[in-house]
């Protein structure tokens, strides 16, 4: 949702781009290369880096159509099953139960690791508290801690911003964050959460609220927001969010984000996926506001 | 030349009939679709689940009391702002406003009802949320009442338009007939213009009501969307979580036939019993009172 007013810009420009160069292609009397499609789908988080990198990969070979959609990780998981795209985005790892599914269709999914991203954890510039254990904000967000002085703030009630239950992001904020990685811990959100639908909302909520805490992927996390510093237990050391902090594994919420394709890839997908992972490729990753893989 | 015109008179009376026919076709057939879709969740959701007060779909609490509560306060909250303040309009507008005003406030009041609501779902959370917020010293501004503030500017049009159409319609003897009694101006709305258009302002209630129940993206934009029981009246001021906003929210990823898919076409199923009975009642409202002055004036 976040990505859609640029989505529909980047796909505009695409079109327009593919207009003008048919138009070329056919003054041209003779097309010496046939062109490669590649269709690319799935998480809404990465939406954004791909389409970038689907552009760059474009303007420098004309030769290759690539086509980027959104629509979430499962959505993309199911459409490289039902064999309609060629590389399915993700921001969560294939579950076994959908290599189980592939398998069955004679697919055999094939993990890139294509970009790291963090969560950042963000409150009003106003509020004094800047660092949290882990434990305490799932305290905080499961509704055990219920006023900023409990954690070193002001008294002010608080107020927790959390993306839909639909969201990726979610999901990974509550398996890492509430539950602590513990799988038979069971701790749900505090039922008062906000869910909002957008990164967007998020964001304006915590820019005019001083009591609220909300999170959000470091990409999209604006300057005028103050990103809290997190340790991973109580008397550790409290990291800030950073391209650094997330390669070298300090900072505790941060997750690999995967492409997928059918079998290995050959061909254009395999060049396109080369290139991907190529330090050129990777200089995207870094201005789009995710980390680079090393 | 007779018989063309019989004939032409043949097909245009089939198609009006056809299309009047359609609008009963219509709705049950999306009738049965939603019973189709919604009614396996009564078999896959345990009643003490479906009735519990927690919404969280992805560890399977599907919980709709919240969602049900919430699309009622902020409805019930919409109606308090837009019937007094749509009504007054209409009434200023057909009895009061001198023509060259009228012209104007019409056209306005129509623009108003053109404004997409997602435009207004923005104009609450960049400028009325923040200002509810301080004002009313809330935690958040992301709340029932902003919702139904907004919503209610959503309905408001709608019960304009119709009530002043129904206070237009009422014969100008009646006025000349109350002035001529020595009745005030207010006395001559209050006791006769306005119970004599009743079912017509009534209709533009019910519409406005209806207008309130159905929307989503201002309502998912501004009440916060946190699944919490609404049953206190300090629930007007926390943050509630609609039917609608659940629905469009969790729509677009639910996995085809999954317990959640069913569970939210149940809700839809819940959404469109409820605006049913709201119109029954409605009509049936306008029709006692319809035969009671028909009664009245044999």
């Amino acid at each position: 949702m976040k990505s859609l007013p640029r989505l529909i810009g980047l796909s505009i420009a695409l079109a327009l781009f593919g207009v003008s160069c048919a138009s070329t292609g056919s003054s041209l009397s003779s097309p010496q290369t046939s062109t490669a499609y590649i269709e690319n789908k799935g998480s809404d988080t990465i939406v954004n880096l791909a389409l970038a990198w689907a552009e760059q990969y474009q303007a420098d070979h004309a030769d290759v159509r690539i086509s980027v959609t959104g629509g979430g990780s499962g959505t993309g998981i199911a459409a490289l099953v039902n064999g309609t795209v060629d590389i399915a985005n993700a921001s969560r790892q294939i579950k076994p139960e959908e290599v189980t599914e592939a398998e069955a269709k004679g697919i055999q999914p094939v993990e890139f690791v294509i970009a790291r991203d963090a969560i950042a954890v963000i409150v009003n510039p106003e509020n004094p508290v800047s660092e949290l254990t882990l434990q305490q904000l799932s305290d905080i967000y499961s509704g055990k801690i219920n006023n900023w002085k409990e954690v070193g703030g002001e008294d002010r009630p608080i107020v927790r911003l959390s993306r839909e239950t639909n969201s990726g992001t979610h999901v990974y904020f509550l398996e890492t964050v509430l539950r602590l990685g513990q799988k038979e811990n069971k701790t749900l959100f505090s039922m008062d959460t906000l869910l909002l639908p957008s990164s967007e909302g998020i964001i304006y909520e915590v820019r005019q609220n001083p009591n609220a805490i909300g999170y959000d992927g470091l990409g999209y996390v604006p300057h005028d927001l103050k990103m809290i510093a997190i340790a991973k237990e109580q008397g550790g050391a409290y990291v800030l969010p950073s391209a650094d902090t997330v390669n070298n594994g300090t900072y505790p919420i941060a997750r690999d984000l995967y492409m997928y394709t059918a079998g290995q890839p050959t061909g254009a997908v395999k060049a396109y996926l080369d290139w991907i992972l190529s330090p050129a490729a990777q200089t995207i990753v870094t201005k789009l506001g995710f980390v680079p893989i090393q | 030349m007779e018989k063309t015109l019989n004939w032409r008179e043949y097909v245009v009376t089939r198609l009006v009939r056809a299309s009047g026919y359609s609008a009963i076709v219509f709705v049950a057939l999306i009738f049965f679709f939603l019973l189709r879709e919604g009614l396996p969740t009564l078999g896959e959701v345990p009643f003490s689940t479906l009735f519990s007060l927690r919404w969280y779909p992805i560890e399977n609490y599907f919980g709709i009391l919240p969602l049900i509560t919430g699309s009622i306060i902020v409805t019930l909250g919409a109606t308090l702002v837009a019937v007094p303040f749509g009504i007054g309009t209409a009434v200023y507008i057909s009895e009061i406003a001198p023509r060259w005003m009228r012209e104007i406030l019409k056209p306005m009041v129509e623009l108003l009802g053109g404004l997409p609501s997602v435009v207004l779902g923005f104009l609450g959370i960049l400028i009325v949320s923040p200002f509810l917020r301080t004002f009313l010293d809330l935690p958040t501004g992301l709340t029932a009442f902003t919702g139904s503030l907004l919503l209610g500017g959503i309905a408001v049009p709608t019960v304009v338009s119709i009530a002043e159409d129904a206070l237009d319609s009422v014969p100008r003897s009646y006025r000349e007939g109350a002035w001529a009694l020595g009745a005030t101006r207010w006395q001559t709305i209050w006791r006769v213009t306005l119970p004599a258009a009743k079912s017509g302002v009534l209709t533009a209630v019910m519409l406005g009501v209806g207008r309130a129940i159905g929307e989503t993206m201002t309502v998912m934009m501004v009440t916060g969307n946190a699944p919490v029981l609404a049953i206190t009246p300090a629930s007007m001021f926390s943050p509630v979580r609609t039917m609608t906003a659940t629905i469009a929210a969790e729509m677009g990823e639910v996995a085809n036939g999954s317990v959640h898919y069913h569970t939210l076409f149940f809700i839809g199923m819940v959404l469109f019993i409820i605006s049913l009975v709201v119109n029954v009642a409605a009509s049936s409202v306008v029709f006692r009172s319809k035969q009671r002055a028909e009664r009245v004036l044999s």
